[in-house]
C-alpha cells in the first residue's frame, strides 16, 4: 500500500508541469483524461474489485454535477462545498439503490440493468424538473470572483488541470488505502466467492454496499468538476448512457481490477477521442467523406475495445504486468 | 454438549433432504457423519453453518439458539465449515485467502497477516504462501480450505470430506492433524467416505439415510449394525465395514 502511494505521488509530481508544456488545446485533452480517470478508478472499485458490474455510473456522475451546479447557481456557494454535497448525495443514492439491488440478489447482467435503470430514472427526472432547468439544463456563471475558492479561472488556465489532478490523485489514493485495509481484502474475497466469504466470517452485503457508496462518492467528484469546468450541465451530459460508458471503457481497456489500469486507459482514450473529434471537424483529403459526421469516436472506441479484449483480455496494464512477471 | 440439532428439516421442492434430524455433539469429540450419496450430509452442513435455513427445527450452538443467525456471524462465533468442492478465492494468494478468515477476530490487516502466516505454516502450505489459490494442486487446495477454517479459531469445525481426493500418503498427515485438533479441545464434525479413517478417528458416528437419522453410536457398534450395512452397501455384504 505504501509503495503504491509513493508511485501515485510520483505520477502526480510528473504530471504537474504538464499544462505549462502543452498548448491550451492539448491541456483541455489532459483535463478530459483526468475526468475519465476519476470515473474509471471509481467504477473499477465497485465493478473491478467488488465484482458488481455497473452500467449506470452516470447516476453518480450526474448527481455530483447537478448538486455542484445547483449549489453554485442558486446559493452562490463555493464549488468545493458543492463537491462535498455531491459526494454525500451520490453516496446516499448509491447505498440505497445498491442495497435494493444486492438485497434482492440481482447478479451479473441483472444487476447491471438495474444500475442502468436507476441512471435513466434520474435522467428523466432531471429532464422533467423545472428546479434543475429541465431539458435546457443549468448554466454556471462565467463571471465573478476568480480563484481557488470559487474554482473560476480564465479559459485555458493551468489551474483547471491542477484542480483535476488533485482530485484524481485523491480518488486514486482513497482506492489504494481502501484496498490495503481489511475491508478491501474482504471486498475482493466477496467478489471471488460470496458463499466462501461468508463462511470465512465476512459480512457480504455490508462490503458490497461500502464499495458502491465509496464508488458513487468518487464518481460524483468527476461530475462536480465537470460542472465547474464546462460551466454547463444537462440531463444527457450528466445522466446519459454515454457517461456510464465513459466510466467503464478506460477501466476495461487499461485493466479491470488493477489499480493502475484505469489511469492508463484514461491516458489512451482521452487523446483518441480528441483525434476522432478533430478528424470529423477537419478531415484530411482522403477522408473528406467524414466531414461533419458524428459517431466516429464511438467507432474508434469500439474497435479499440475489440482489439484489447481479443489481444489483451486483462487490459493494457494487466497484459503487460503479466508478461513481465 | 456444544452443538445440538432439534428436529431440523429441509426440503428442496419435493425432496426431503433433511427430515426431522436430531442429534448432539459433545465438546472435544470427533463426530463422523456417514451415509450413502444423497443422504443429506452436505445439506446438514449447509444448514448448521447458516448457508441454508431449515424449514423447521432449531440449531443450538454453545448454549445459544443460532437458527436465525446469518452464516458470517456463525463463522465468527466459532461454528466453521469447509467445503467438499474446495472454494478458494482463486485470484487471491494463499496468504490473502487465510488473512480474510484470520481478520474476523483481529482489528488490523497486519495482525491478520501475522496470524494467517502462522496457520499456513502449521498446515504445511508455507511453500505456496504467495501463489494465487487458483493455481494450487488439488491436495494443496484441500489444505488451504482447512487453513482458512482454522484461522477463524473454530470451536466446532465442520469438515466436508477433507480426505476425499487425497492419496493414502497425503491422508496420513491430515489424519494426524485432526487428532491433534481434538487433543487441543476442538470439536470436529466430519462428513467422510474414507471408512478406515472414520473408524480410527471418530468418537461417535451418525448415519444418515435419505434425510433421516438411521443410527447413532460408537464406531464399533455402528459397523455391526445390520441396518447400516444394508443401507450403505445393500444386502449380502455383512462385514464390509469392519
Amino acid at each position: 500500500m505504501i509503495r503504491r502511494l509513493v508511485v501515485l505521488a510520483a505520477i502526480g509530481v510528473a504530471l504537474a508541469p504538464l499544462p505549462l508544456l502543452l498548448p491550451p488545446a492539448q491541456e483541455a485533452v489532459a483535463v478530459r483524461a483526468l475526468m475519465f480517470a476519476m470515473m474509471a478508478v471509481a467504477w473499477n472499485l465497485m465493478s473491478g474489485f467488488g465484482g458488481l458490474f455497473s452500467f449506470g455510473h452516470a447516476a453518480y456522475f450526474g448527481l455530483g454535477a447537478y448538486t455542484t451546479a445547483l449549489l453554485t447557481v442558486e446559493l452562490g456557494l463555493s464549488p468545493w462545498l458543492g463537491l462535498l454535497a455531491g459526494m454525500a448525495v451520490a453516496a446516499l443514492f448509491g447505498v440505497v439503490t445498491g442495497y435494493l439491488a444486492v438485497r434482492y440478489r440481482l447478479k451479473g447482467a441483472y444487476f447491471a440493468l438495474a444500475t442502468f435503470a436507476f441512471a435513466e430514472m434520474l435522467r428523466l427526472a432531471a429532464l422533467n424538473s423545472e428546479l434543475v432547468g429541465g431539458a435546457v439544463g443549468l448554466t454556471l456563471p462565467v463571471t465573478g470572483e476568480q480563484g481557488w475558492w470559487t474554482l473560476r479561472f480564465d479559459v485555458g488556465d493551468p489551474a483547471y488541470f491542477w484542480v483535476a489532478l488533485l482530485l484524481t490523485l485523491a480518488c486514486v489514493a482513497t482506492v489504494i488505502v481502501l484496498l490495503g485495509s481489511r475491508a478491501g481484502l474482504n471486498l475482493v474475497a466477496v467478489r471471488e466467492d460470496e458463499t466462501a466469504a461468508a463462511a470465512a466470517g465476512v459480512a457480504v452485503v455490508r462490503h458490497q454496499i461500502l464499495a458502491i457508496g465509496v464508488s458513487a462518492a468518487l464518481t460524483s467528484v468527476a461530475g462536480g468538476f465537470y460542472a465547474v469546468y464546462y460551466l454547463f450541465v444537462s440531463p444527457d451530459l450528466a445522466f446519459g448512457p454515454s457517461v456510464s460508458i465513459q466510466a467503464i471503457l478506460p477501466a476495461v481497456i487499461g485493466g479491470v481490477g488493477t489499480v493502475w489500469g484505469p489511469l492508463i486507459g484514461a491516458a489512451v482514450l482521452a487523446p483518441l477521442s480528441d483525434v476522432a473529434a478533430t478528424v470529423v471537424r477537419t478531415p484530411p483529403e482522403f477522408l473528406s467523406f467524414l466531414q461533419g459526421r458524428s459517431g466516429l469516436d464511438v467507432i474508434m472506441y469500439a474497435v479499440l475495445l475489440i482489439v484489447v479484449v481479443l489481444a489483451m483480455p486483462r487490459g493494457l496494464y494487466g497484459g503487460f504486468a503479466r508478461r513481465s512477471r | 454438549m456444544i452443538l445440538r440439532m432439534e428436529g431440523v428439516s429441509k426440503a428442496f421442492g419435493g425432496l426431503r433432504a433433511l427430515d426431522a434430524v436430531t442429534f448432539e455433539v459433545e465438546r472435544g469429540t470427533i463426530h463422523a457423519v456417514i451415509g450413502p450419496n444423497g443422504a443429506g450430509k452436505t445439506t446438514l452442513f449447509s444448514v448448521i453453518s447458516g448457508e441454508q435455513r431449515p424449514e423447521s427445527g432449531r440449531i443450538l450452538f454453545d448454549g445459544q439458539d443460532v437458527t436465525a443467525r446469518p452464516a458470517h456471524l456463525r463463522a465468527r462465533a466459532g461454528l466453521v465449515r469447509t467445503f467438499q468442492l474446495t472454494r478458494p478465492f482463486p485470484a487471491l494468494s494463499v496468504l490473502d485467502n487465510v488473512t480474510v478468515a484470520a481478520g474476523a477476530h483481529l482489528r488490523t490487516r497486519k495482525e491478520a497477516v501475522a496470524a494467517a502466516t502462522g496457520t499456513i505454516e502449521r498446515i504445511g502450505l508455507g511453500a505456496y504462501l504467495s501463489r494465487p489459490a487458483g493455481e494450487l494442486p488439488a491436495a494443496a487446495r484441500k489444505q488451504l480450505e482447512l487453513a482458512r477454517a482454522l484461522a477463524l479459531r473454530p470451536k466446532v469445525l465442520l469438515l466436508d470430506e477433507v480426505l476425499a481426493g487425497l492419496t493414502p500418503a497425503e491422508r496420513e498427515p491430515m489424519i494426524t492433524l485432526l487428532g491433534e485438533l481434538r487433543a487441543e479441545g476442538m470439536t470436529l464434525v466430519l462428513v467422510e467416505h474414507v471408512m478406515p479413517a472414520v473408524m480410527r478417528l471418530a468418537d461417535r458416528v451418525l448415519v444418515l439415510d435419505r434425510g433421516s437419522v438411521l443410527a447413532e453410536g460408537e464406531p464399533a457398534a455402528i459397523a455391526r449394525d445390520p441396518r447400516v450395512v444394508t443401507a450403505y452397501l445393500g444386502e449380502d455384504s455383512d462385514d464390509a465395514l469392519a
